[in-house]
C-alpha cells in the first residue's frame, strides 16, 4: 500500500506559501501522492487551481482530488480544468469524483441538486473521451475515482472510472466498503480489480485544534461531526495502526489529511511513517 | 454523575448495575412504567460470546444469572414428521421475569434507586435535570419519539405475524417446528428456559394468518387454534398466555442513538429479529460499552459519541443477520419441497453466520450426513464418505456436470470483426485448468450489429464453426464443459472494449442500435430504433442461426442472455419497454419476444443438451421489474424449456440500485430456485469454496460461478505454476 499525504486546502489559515512549502516537502518525503478535498461554503481553496500550483513546485507525487465534486461544475469545463493540470503535472493526475454530501454547495454555486448522480456520469463518461465535442488537451490518462456509498455509486466507478475513493472510517469500514466495489467492478463486466484509495485525518502537532476543524468542517452533518473528530489520529500509534489496518483491508493507496494548517505536521507524519 | 434511566428492562438495569459499580457516587435512577414483577414475554436465549462480556463486567450477577439457565447445544427441526438434530449450538436461556429479578436486586444492593409505576412522558424535562438520560424504554421507546427527528428513527414491521406463548412443555433444545395446514405453513421457534416452562414462538405469513381466520380470534381461542394445530409436539402440555397477542415484529433502526445529553439504549435503539435470539444480548452489551465510554471518556458528549461508534457497526451486522432470517421466515413456505437434511441446512445457515465449513467444526456429524446425502442424490450411490457438495456431479435432464462451479471467461480481447483471436485458446486452456466444471463464454454476439464493442466475439457465420470447435475441444481435453452465451447487445452496443470502461460509445466505427424502445442506455450513448416487426424477424432469424453453429460447434450448453439491459432484456424491463403493440405492457406481453426467441432456440438445440437463460429477476430500481414479477418470469422461460436460469439483476438502466456485497445474488437465487422450482446457476461476488458448499448444499443454487478473479486460490495456484499473472490492472 502507498501512503499519500493531504494539502491543507479546506484547513484554516492556510495560505498560498504554506500550501506550496507543503506540497514541496512532501515531494522530497516519503509520500506517493499530495491530494486536495472539495467545497464551496467554506473557506479552502479550490482543487484543481490548487494542484495546477502544486504541479508546479513538484516532480515525483502525484497529485489527486480526494473528492472534487464533479457537478458543481459544467462538464466540459472540468474536462478542460483537469486535463490542464494533467498536461501540466505530466501526467501525474488522479481526479477522483463524486456528488459530494452538502446541498449547499449545489445551492451557492447555482446548480440544481436534482439529478446530480446522472450528471456525474455523464461527466466521467465525457472525461472518458464519450460525446462528439471533445477539445483537448486530451483527458486520456487521467486516472479516475469515484466515491459514494450508494450502489449507485459503485455502479457509477466501476462503469467509467479506475478505482474507489473510500470516504473514511475505521479499516473495517474500508473493508467492507472494498468488497462491495470489488462486486460491482465484476457485475460490470470490467477486468482485473478496481484500485482501492482511502482516507483518513491526522493532527501530531495540535490535536485539539485538529479535532475543532473537524467538528467545524462536519457540522453540516449534525451528529457525525463528533464521530469524524473522534476518529481523528492524533498520536503516531494510532497513525501506525491505522495505516496497518487500512493495508490489511486491501487498500492500495491511503491519503491521510491534516487537520492543522502546521507545515511541521509533514514532517511529523514523515516521521511517524518511518520504518 | 446525576443519571436517570427510563426503562427497567435487562438494559436499563444493567447500565444502572455497572454504573454504580464504576464509582458509586453516580446518582443513578431508574424510572419504570410498570409494576416491578409485570413483564412480557417468557424466556430470553443468549449465546456463550455474550456470557464472557457478562462475567467481566459483574461477576455477581453474572453467577446468579448463569446459575438458573438453561442450557443446550442443540438445535432440534421437526419437519415433515422427521426430527433432525444438529449439534454444538451452544446456547442459554432465562426466564426473563427472573432475569429482571436479578438484575432488580443486584441494583439495590448497590444503591441505585429503583421507582415503578411512573408515568414517563416529559423526557425533555428529565434530560434538563440530569447530567445524562438513557432511553431504555424499548420498541416504543417515548425517549425515542421525543426526537425522532434528530436521531432519524426509522420502525417498519419485518418477516411474519407472530404470538409469544409459553408452555409446560420441557425441551432439551431449541426446537423449530414446521406444520403444513391448508392454510399454509405455520412455524414454532421454541426453547426452554427453566425447569419447568419453554418458550413457544407461533410464526405464520400474514396471508396464512387471516385464511386461518387468526386475526378475528380473541387469545383463548389463538391458544386452542394452536394447541390443536402442535398437539402432537406439545404432548398434552398446555400453551401459556402472558398477554399474549398476534404481532408484527418491528424493526426498529436509529441514523444516531443520542442526542445532547440523552441516548438511546438496547430495543429503544436497534432491534434484531427473534429468530437470531439476541436482542436481550444485545441491549446488554450496549450497557457495557455505555459504562465503558463513560470511565474512558470525561466528557459525556464524546462518551456517547465513542459508545455509539464501538456499538453502531456490530449493531448493524446483526440487523443485517437478522434481516436475512426474517426473511428466510417469510418465504419457508417455499421450500417445503426440499428434502429434510437440505430443509434443515438450509434454515441453520439462513442468517449467514452459520456455514458449510464453520458447522462442519460445530457438528461434524450433521455435516457428514449431508454431504453424504448430497453426494448419493447426485451420484445414486450412497457412500458414508462423500467429498465436500461442490465436487458433486450436476444431473439436469441428460447433461451430467462433474462439478458445481462454473467459470466465466470473457473473450473480450477479441481480434475485430468478431473472429476469435490467437489468444482466446490460451486464455481457454488457462481456465479450463482451474478445475471449474463448467466454463461459460461472456456474451457471443449473434450478429455484428449485436457486439457489444468491436472486440465482442460472434457467431454471425459459418465461417466461425471451426474456430469455435477447437475452443470446444480444448475445453473438453481439460474434462470440462463449456457453455456459450449468446445474445445480442441490444443499446448497449457500439461501444468500447470494457477496460477503458463501460458503455463508452465509439466515437468512430459505430453500428445502428436496436432496442425494445427508442431510448438510449447511458450518456453520450446513440439512441437505439424501437425495433419493428421486420427487426424482431431478422432477430429471430440470427439467434436460431447462432444457435445451430454453437451446436454445430460442439457446445455442451446455451446460454440465451436476457440479462443486463441487453436487447432480450430491454422487452423484460418495464423501464425499457414503453411499446403500444403486443410486445409491451403487461408483463406477460414483455415477455412475448423473449420467449419467441427462446422457442426458436429451444427447437434447433438438441434435447439432451443444456439451455439456460441468463435472466434479469430485478431490476433495482424503482418502478422497475420487482422479484416476484422476476419469478413468475422465471417460471415461463422453465416451461419455455429452459434447464437452467441464470439469476441475474440491475443494468437494466444504468442509473439503478444495486445492493453490493458478497453473494449479492444469492437471495433472489434462493427464491427462483424454490418458487420458479428450476435449477439456478447464480454469481454475484462468490469467492470462496465454502459460499458454494453452503450455496448448493442448502438448495439455494445448484450452480455457481466463482468470482475467480477475487480468488486467493488462483493467484496461488497461478504463482505455483509459474504462470503469468492474469490480473489486468488498468492505471
Amino acid at each position: 500500500m502507498r501512503v499519500g499525504i493531504g494539502l491543507p486546502n479546506t484547513t484554516p489559515g492556510a495560505d498560498g506559501a504554506l500550501l506550496l512549502e507543503w506540497a514541496r516537502r512532501a515531494d522530497g518525503g516519503p509520500f506517493s501522492t499530495v491530494a486536495v478535498l472539495d467545497r464551496l461554503v467554506y473557506d479552502s481553496f479550490e482543487p484543481f487551481t490548487t494542484l495546477a500550483a502544486v504541479a508546479a513546485v513538484t516532480s515525483r507525487v502525484r497529485l489527486a482530488t480526494m473528492i472534487a465534486i464533479g457537478p458543481l461544475r459544467g462538464t466540459a469545463l472540468l474536462a478542460k480544468q483537469a486535463a490542464s493540470v494533467a498536461a501540466v503535472a505530466g501526467a501525474r493526475l488522479t481526479v477522483g469524483l463524486g456528488v459530494g454530501a452538502r446541498r449547499e454547495d449545489y445551492a451557492v454555486a447555482g446548480v440544481d441538486h436534482r439529478g446530480r448522480g446522472t450528471r456525474l456520469s455523464e461527466q466521467l463518461a465525457y472525461l472518458r473521451g464519450a460525446g462528439e465535442r471533445q477539445f483537448g488537451p486530451p483527458t486520456e490518462g487521467i486516472e479516475l475515482l469515484v466515491g459514494g456509498a450508494s450502489g449507485q455509486a459503485l455502479t457509477r466507478m466501476a462503469r467509467y472510472a479506475d478505482g474507489y475513493a473510500h470516504g473514511g472510517g475505521p479499516p473495517r469500514a474500508f473493508a467492507s466498503a472494498a468488497v462491495r466495489a470489488r462486486a460491482a467492478w465484476s457485475d460490470l463486466g470490467r477486468p482485473g480489480r478496481p484500485a482501492l484509495w482511502g482516507q483518513g485525518y491526522f493532527a501530531l502537532g495540535d490535536p485539539e485544534r485538529g479535532s475543532a476543524y473537524l467538528r467545524d468542517y462536519y457540522a453540516f452533518t449534525g451528529p457525525f461531526a463528533e464521530r469524524v473528530a473522534a476518529g481523528n489520529l492524533t498520536g503516531g500509534r494510532a497513525v501506525r495502526d491505522f495505516v496497518r489496518g487500512y493495508a490489511a483491508a486491501g487498500c492500495d493507496e491511503l491519503i491521510l489529511f491534516p487537520t492543522v494548517s502546521d507545515v511541521a505536521e509533514v514532517d511529523r507524519l514523515a516521521e511517524v511513517l518511518s520504518p | 454523575m446525576k443519571v436517570t434511566v427510563l426503562g427497567a428492562g435487562p438494559a436499563g438495569l444493567y447500565l444502572g448495575i455497572l454504573l454504580k459499580k464504576a464509582d458509586p457516587r453516580h446518582e443513578v435512577t431508574i424510572l419504570e412504567r410498570n409494576a416491578p414483577d409485570a413483564t412480557f414475554g417468557w424466556g430470553v436465549v443468549f449465546s456463550e460470546e455474550t456470557l464472557g462480556a457478562l462475567r467481566d463486567a459483574d461477576p455477581q450477577s453474572y453467577l446468579a444469572i448463569t446459575d438458573t439457565f438453561a442450557r443446550w447445544d442443540t438445535v432440534d427441526i421437526r419437519y415433515q414428521g422427521r426430527l433432525l438434530r444438529s449439534r454444538g449450538h451452544a446456547f442459554s436461556a432465562i426466564s426473563r421475569k427472573l432475569l429482571l429479578a436479578i438484575l432488580q436486586d443486584r441494583c439495590r444492593e448497590l444503591g441505585v434507586a429503583l421507582r415503578f409505576g411512573v408515568t414517563l412522558d416529559d423526557p425533555a424535562s428529565l434530560a434538563r435535570e440530569a447530567d445524562l438520560l438513557v432511553g431504555a424504554d424499548g420498541v416504543h421507546s417515548v425517549v425515542r419519539r421525543a426526537h425522532a427527528d434528530v436521531l432519524v428513527t426509522s420502525v417498519e414491521p419485518q418477516g411474519c405475524k407472530y404470538v409469544w406463548f409459553g408452555t409446560d412443555l420441557l425441551l432439551d433444545a431449541f426446537t423449530f417446528i414446521f406444520r403444513q395446514t391448508e392454510h399454509g405453513l405455520f412455524q414454532v421457534h421454541s426453547y426452554p428456559f427453566d425447569e419447568r416452562t419453554s418458550t413457544f414462538i407461533v410464526e405464520c405469513p400474514e396471508h396464512t394468518w387471516r385464511r386461518a381466520g387468526l386475526d378475528r380470534m380473541n387469545t383463548q381461542e389463538s391458544i386452542a387454534f394452536c394447541e390443536k394445530l402442535f398437539a402432537d409436539d406439545l404432548a398434552g402440555h398446555r400453551l401459556l398466555s402472558n398477554r399474549s397477542c398476534w404481532t408484527d415484529f418491528l424493526l426498529v433502526r436509529n441514523q444516531t442513538w443520542h442526542h445532547r445529553n440523552t441516548v438511546l439504549l438496547g430495543d429503544a435503539a436497534h432491534t434484531a429479529h427473534f429468530s437470531v435470539g439476541s436482542g436481550t444480548k444485545l441491549a446488554m452489551e450496549d450497557a457495557i460499552a455505555l459504562t465503558n465510554a463513560l470511565i474512558r471518556e470525561p466528557d459525556p458528549e464524546a462518551a456517547l459519541v465513542g459508545y455509539e461508534l464501538e456499538r453502531q457497526p456490530a449493531v448493524e451486522r446483526f440487523q443485517r443477520a437478522a434481516a436475512d432470517s426474517a426473511g428466510y421466515f417469510a418465504r419457508v413456505e417455499h421450500h417445503v419441497d426440499l428434502e429434510p437434511v437440505q430443509f434443515a441446512f438450509h434454515l441453520l445457515t439462513r442468517s449467514g453466520r452459520v456455514s458449510h465449513a464453520n458447522l462442519a467444526v460445530r457438528d461434524p456429524d450433521f455435516v457428514r450426513v449431508l454431504d453424504s446425502w448430497f453426494a448419493g442424490k447426485a451420484t445414486g450411490r450412497r457412500a458414508a464418505l462423500a467429498p465436500a457438495p461442490l465436487f458433486a456431479p450436476l444431473h439436469i435432464g441428460e447433461a451430467r456436470l462433474p462439478n458445481r462451479i462454473a467459470r466465466t471467461v470473457d473473450l473480450e480481447d477479441m481480434d475485430s470483426e468478431g473472429k476469435l483471436g490467437a489468444d482466446a485458446e490460451q486464455e481457454i486452456a488457462a481456465a479450463t485448468r482451474s478445475g471449474a466444471g463448467l466454463l461459460l463464454t461472456g456474451l457471443v454476439a449473434v450478429s455484428l450489429d449485436g457486439r457489444t464493442s468491436p472486440a465482442c466475439p460472434t457467431l454471425h457465420d459459418d465461417t466461425q464453426i471451426d474456430r469455435w470447435r477447437s475452443v470446444v475441444d480444448t475445453v473438453h481435453r481439460g474434462g470440462a464443459l463449456v457453455g456459450i452465451r449468446l445474445g445480442h447487445a441490444g443499446r448497449r452496443g457500439a461501444t468500447r472494449p470494457r477496460a477503458q470502461g463501460v458503455d463508452i460509445p465509439l466515437s468512430s466505427g459505430k453500428w445502428p442500435l436496436v432496442s425494445a424502445s427508442a431510448m438510449p442506455y447511458a450518456p453520450f450513448c446513440a439512441r437505439p430504433k424501437a425495433a419493428d416487426p421486420a427487426d424482431m424477424a431478422a432477430l429471430r432469424v440470427a439467434f436460431t442461426a447462432a444457435a445451430s453453429r454453437a451446436r454445430a460447434a460442439g457446445f455442451d450448453l446455451l446460454e440465451l442472455d436476457m440479462a443486463q439491459g441487453y436487447l432480450l432484456a430491454s422487452f423484460l424491463s418495464p423501464l425499457t419497454n414503453r411499446r403500444t403493440d403486443g410486445y409491451g405492457g403487461a408483463l406477460e406481453r414483455r415477455l412475448r419476444f423473449p420467449l419467441e426467441v427462446l422457442h426458436d432456440v429451444r427447437v434447433v438445440w438438441p434435447r439432451d443438451r443444456l439451455l439456460s437463460v441468463r435472466l434479469t429477476i430485478a431490476d433495482w430500481s424503482l418502478r422497475g421489474l420487482s422479484a416476484d414479477e422476476g419469478i413468475v418470469a422465471a417460471r415461463a422461460v422453465a416451461a419455455a424449456g429452459a434447464d437452467l436460469v441464470h439469476v441475474d439483476a440491475g443494468q437494466s438502466v444504468a442509473e439503478d440500485r444495486p445492493e453490493y456485497g458478497r453473494g449479492f445474488h444469492t437471495v433472489l437465487s434462493a427464491r427462483v430456485r424454490s418458487e420458479a422450482r428450476v435449477p439456478t446457476l447464480v454469481g454475484g461476488h462468490l469467492t470462496t469454496l465454502d459460499e458454494v458448499n453452503t450455496l448448493v448444499a442448502a438448495g439455494r443454487a445448484d450452480l455457481c460461478l466463482l468470482d475467480l478473479a477475487e480468488s486467493e486460490l488462483e493467484q496461488q495456484i497461478g504463482e505455483a505454476e509459474g504462470a503469468r499473472p492474469r490480473r489486468k490492472v488498468p492505471r
